[in-house]
């Protein structure tokens, strides 16, 4: 019985021993994930999960030194799509849905400055020097680096509204039960 | 005409005989109309008069706002009185823009298109032109711009025009009481439809538990050789227009596809009365008839509605509500819109208002899933309702859309039979509208990207021809200077 | 009047069946051929009866309670008496208390409990009951005996409380005599004479498992059923029908080692498990083609077992094992969505 204990101990020690030594010194590195992260990542370098770029933001993830919520304009479908992606489960019941935002120039502030033009990441501001600027609504995504740029404070971030037409049924057990 | 079969659907409780031996009646102007903007699917009507304008009975109020839209008539004579935000007859309870008409008490008639005297002779270019400019929608519910609808005969090649006479949901009779009562009027713009779509047949599909509809259409249409009646077997959901398709044609319209595809088009019974209207008389949509109907109200009638009328008066004109109701329903209980309150107004497609007592719906609290498989047998579009509400439940909806649920046309027959009376069309309205929204932010994600992309790439540009125009100034400098001193 | 809270959305109108209709219905369905053995066996049985319904319904309360859940509607429902009296229905009629007791504990508490309750479970509940101590117990679980015993009431309290012994009325039922006979060398067209006559096996006066005897009785109850629309025809076609074609052309090649058809439609619980077993909704699949596998599969391995195998009885095995595939059968057969090809492409368009 004891050579049998005891072969049998020696073979598991060993193949044991291999494995951990493989483990270590085989490791693949996990480059492609870093890529597949940033293709999900909005890509608008607005930094406003405190990364500068998105780059830096998809690396941090793929350490997992990052939170999938991190992205404000992607909102909750590129929250769940990083989860995916990270194979982690996101709480994102108390992820506070900020909602999608765009910006507007309040007219009457604006003095021209052109500042917030060379900011916009997404070309979505027209207007000259000393000429009214204006912002395209529809390529808008409320990275909000206008808003934090302009010296006269002439542009707010209003609440995208939800239309009829986008209006849907809520989840049935997310609504109360009446009686 | 053969009928072939059609697979799954239920058999409810009908509950039509409240009202089916009931003739329209018609309801008396009230003090105001709300009339909302928008009444059908497409973009909303742009409003063409503003507050303190006088208009006349069938005056355009609201122009339709584009190529799938519809336009907004006066119900009667009067003054305008705001255009505001108002609860839309919808289960979100939104607010949207609504044209206030107070009536005159006069009902002058405006000036008023002449009818077309012969429409079977003129271009079909020109009876959908008076569809369109009378703002007929489809009146079965789904409210779809007839005149483009009326326009596939340009892009597919069709056979047959098929009006809808099914009715099946429980408690609706309008459209029976229709066929009784205009149902010459619904054979005549039925032939005028095929005249605009270019089909050279009209079936007219009625299902057999409206015997006396049945009869009246049939001796309407005797006198024409090109319109055929056919008994439909009662069982819903026979009038979802793909399966109605089926029964007359043995085919399945392909996933993606219109019932065009197979050559018909379908129109619902109410849609060709309008039709012939607009047509014969030049009169837009005004009214409309609607099935007041349920346990809760005192007199259940057919009430001939002018658009725009609040949903209370309506309900007060029936006698009020005797109990206190469970739901309130716009439409047919099956896949009807459950309303937040009476103060919504009368729009196009609301063929019935319900207001149903906790006995007639039935709800109980939700068991478990037994797995019984109900659902899948009785599932008119084929589906797994079972394991598409338990990937959502878990919030898998890719798994959900994978197996079909973009597929689910919300029949609500698998909440029907569900013996655990789980939520089940609940779950797939959820999730078609998840989904929907979805795609909405991926296609804005995408739209972003390009922009962002497009954006980067001009920076760099500009980057490296300032560079390059930097350096060929310095080279410039560079070979000036010992040029010079060597002078 | 007041705003309404819209927290549902349509239909707003139900058909009148519920969990606990249904299982009502099959309780119903099952009476009769209860009520017979009841009078066929006795005291013994009844009591019997009793307590592995009674014992169930207190496992699943205990569970329940553990849990923190409420205790209706599962309780109420009638599912768990329905477990219970398929295991009692499968149980041999004299089975001790004890028998009852386990048997519950493994179909409760392992089989459906542990799995998440109601809807939850892979295996049918009672069938793993059953399994369970026919493997641990086999001298118990096969102590059949003769149809009119009829032992006065105390004796039976003696039955099954105590330790009275069942010489003098123990009895092989048909298909552990035939597989006896058989292993002793006697074939199989020979040892079928020694049997109750057709008509007794048909009704069900004879040796068997409390419920499954009567034929005749299941069958009446399982076309209720059928008519009631709980169950279609699928599951009980496919069970018998594999079992009929594989017994009658096996019995055709060889009739000293195969039985025929007749002899397993009649012997042991092939009804029972036809159109009560095996059409379980929780453990079957959900679709009719799926249940057509499964039925097929459910009478193939039947047959298999009863014909190659140590026991004389396979339905209980065969239900399990087919529940192992159940997920399968439901994740690769769906119906075809309409306007859709099998794979799930849309249809092609004529003309295109």
């Amino acid at each position: 019985m004891w050579i049998a204990v005891s072969s049998l101990a020696v073979m598991g020690a060993t193949l044991g021993t291999l494995l951990g030594v493989a483990s270590r010194y085989l490791h693949v590195e996990d480059d492609p994930l870093e890529q597949e992260l940033l293709g999900i990542l909005p890509g608008a370098n607005c930094a406003q999960c405190g990364f500068v770029g998105c780059g830096q933001a998809a690396a941090a993830l793929a350490k997992g030194e990052a939170a999938v919520t991190l992205c404000p304009p992607g909102g909750k479908s590129v929250a769940e799509k990083l989860a995916k992606k990270l194979g982690v489960t996101a709480d994102l019941d108390a992820h506070e849905e900020k909602g999608p935002e765009y910006a507007e120039v309040i007219e009457d502030l604006c003095i021209g400055c052109t500042r917030c033009i060379r900011e916009c990441t997404s070309d979505a501001i027209y207007g000259a020097p000393k000429q009214m600027h204006s912002i395209l609504r529809d390529n808008c995504h409320g990275c909000s680096k206008c808003f934090k740029v302009c010296p006269t404070e002439a542009i707010k971030m209003c609440k995208v509204p939800v239309t009829m037409g986008e209006w849907h049924w809520p989840k049935p057990d997310d609504l109360p039960h009446a009686g | 005409m053969k009928l072939f079969p059609v697979r799954g659907g239920i058999h409810p409780d009908y509950r039509k005989d409240r009202t089916s031996e009931l003739a329209i009646v018609a309801l008396p102007l009230p003090k105001t109309l709300y009339l909302p903007l928008q009444q059908h699917i497409g973009a909303a009507a742009e409003p063409v008069v503003k507050a303190g304008d006088r208009v006349k009975k069938g005056q355009l109020l609201a122009q339709s706002g584009g190529v799938v839209s519809a336009s907004v008539h006066a119900p009667t004579s009067g003054v305008i009185s705001a255009i505001a935000e108002l609860t839309a007859p919808h289960a979100s309870g939104m607010p949207q823009p609504t044209i206030l008409l107070e009536p005159d008490g006069h009902e002058e008639w405006a000036e008023l298109p002449p009818g077309i005297p012969d429409p079977f002779s003129v271009d079909p270019n020109v009876i959908r032109a008076r569809v369109a400019e009378s703002g007929i929608v489809g009146m079965g519910g789904a409210t779809f711009p007839s005149a483009v609808k009326l326009n596939l005969g340009s892009q597919h090649k069709l056979t047959t025009l098929l009006i809808n006479g099914a009715e099946c949901e429980p408690y609706l009779t309008c459209d029976d009481r229709v066929m009784r009562e205009y149902a010459a009027d619904v054979v005549d713009g039925a032939r005028i439809m095929a005249r605009a779509l270019g089909t050279p047949k009209v079936v007219i599909g009625i299902e057999d538990n409206k015997p006396a509809a049945i009869k009246a259409i049939t001796e309407a249409a005797q006198a024409y050789t090109d319109v055929e009646v056919i008994s439909a077997p009662t069982q819903y959901p026979m009038g979802s227009e793909r399966i109605l398709v089926q029964l007359i044609t043995g085919q399945e319209t392909p996933a993606k596809k219109l019932t065009a595809d197979l050559g018909v088009v379908v129109h619902n019974v109410a849609t060709a009365k309008a039709v012939h209207e607009a047509v014969r008389f030049g009169r837009p949509l005004l009214a409309r008839v609607v099935t007041v109907s349920g346990g809760a109200v005192a007199e259940p009638k057919n009430v001939l509605a002018p658009l725009g009328v609040m949903v209370s008066e309506i309900v007060a004109f029936c006698g009020g509500l005797k109990t206190p109701p469970k739901r309130i329903v716009n439409g047919g209980p099956m896949m009807g819109q459950p309303l937040p309150t009476l103060e919504v107004p009368v729009v196009k497609g609301m063929s019935g208002i319900l207001a149903l007592t906790a006995e007639e719906t039935s709800e109980q609290p939700t068991q478990p899933c037994i797995r019984c498989g109900t659902c899948v047998t009785i599932c008119p579009c084929g589906l797994v309702p079972v394991d598409m509400a338990a990937f959502i439940r878990k919030d898998h909806l890719d798994s959900a859309a994978r197996i079909g649920v973009r597929d689910c046309v919300s029949c609500g027959s698998c909440s029907y039979v569900c013996p655990a009376h789980i939520p089940l069309v609940h779950y797939f309205n959820y999730a078609k509208g998840k989904l929907n929204a979805l795609d909405r932010e991926q296609r804005k994600t995408d739209h972003i990207g390009k922009l962002v992309e497009s954006h980067n790439v001009r920076i760099e540009k500009q980057a490296a021809a300032r560079k390059a125009a930097a350096a060929a100034a310095a080279a410039a400098a560079a070979s000036a200077n010992p040029e010079n001193r060597a002078e | 009047m007041s705003v309404l809270n819209i927290t549902k959305a349509a239909p707003f109108t139900h058909a009148p069946n519920t969990t606990q209709s249904i299982m009502l219905t099959v309780l119903l369905a099952l009476a009769p051929a209860t009520l017979f053995d009841a009078w066929l066996f006795g005291w013994p049985a009844i009591f019997m009866f009793i307590l592995t319904v009674g014992f169930c319904l207190l496992l699943e309360a205990g569970c329940l309670i553990l849990q923190n859940k409420p205790l209706t509607p599962s309780l109420t429902d009638g599912s768990v008496v329905l477990t219970g009296w398929l295991l009692a229905m499968s149980l041999p009629p004299y089975a001790p208390w004890w028998i009852s007791l386990l048997g519950a504990i493994f179909a409760v508490v392992l089989a459906k409990q542990l799995f998440g309750g109601i809807g939850q479970n892979v295996f049918n509940p009672a069938m793993v009951g059953r399994v369970a101590l026919l493997v641990s117990f086999p001298l118990q679980m096969t102590a059949w005996v003769k149809p009119s015993s009829a032992p006065g009431f105390v004796e039976s309290l003696g039955i099954t409380f105590g330790h009275a012994s069942l010489d003098g009325i123990s009895a092989a039922s048909a298909l552990g005599y035939v597989k006896t006979e058989l292993s002793r060398g006697v074939p199989v067209s020979e040892s079928v004479h020694h049997l109750p006559a057709l008509s007794d096996m048909v009704l069900g006066i004879h040796p068997g498992s409390f419920g499954e005897t009567s034929a005749i009785l299941i069958l009446l109850g399982g076309l209720f059923l059928m008519a009631r629309k709980v169950i279609s025809w699928h599951v009980p076609v496919s069970v018998i029908g594999t079992i009929v074609v594989l017994s009658g052309l096996a019995s055709l090649a060889d009739p000293a080692r195969f039985a025929g058809p007749e002899f397993h439609l009649f012997a042991g619980a092939t009804f029972l498990g036809a159109f009560f077993i095996a059409t379980d909704y929780v453990t079957s699949p959900v679709s009719k083609q799926g249940q057509l596998v499964y039925g097929a599969g459910v009478g193939f391995f039947t047959w298999l077992i009863r014909t190659f195998a140590g026991y004389p009885e396979g339905m209980a095995f065969a239900v399990l094992l087919m529940n192992t595939l159940t997920p399968i059968i439901d994740h690769h057969i769906r119906p075809r969505a309409f306007g859709r090809t099998r794979k799930g492409e849309p249809l092609p368009v004529k003309g295109e």
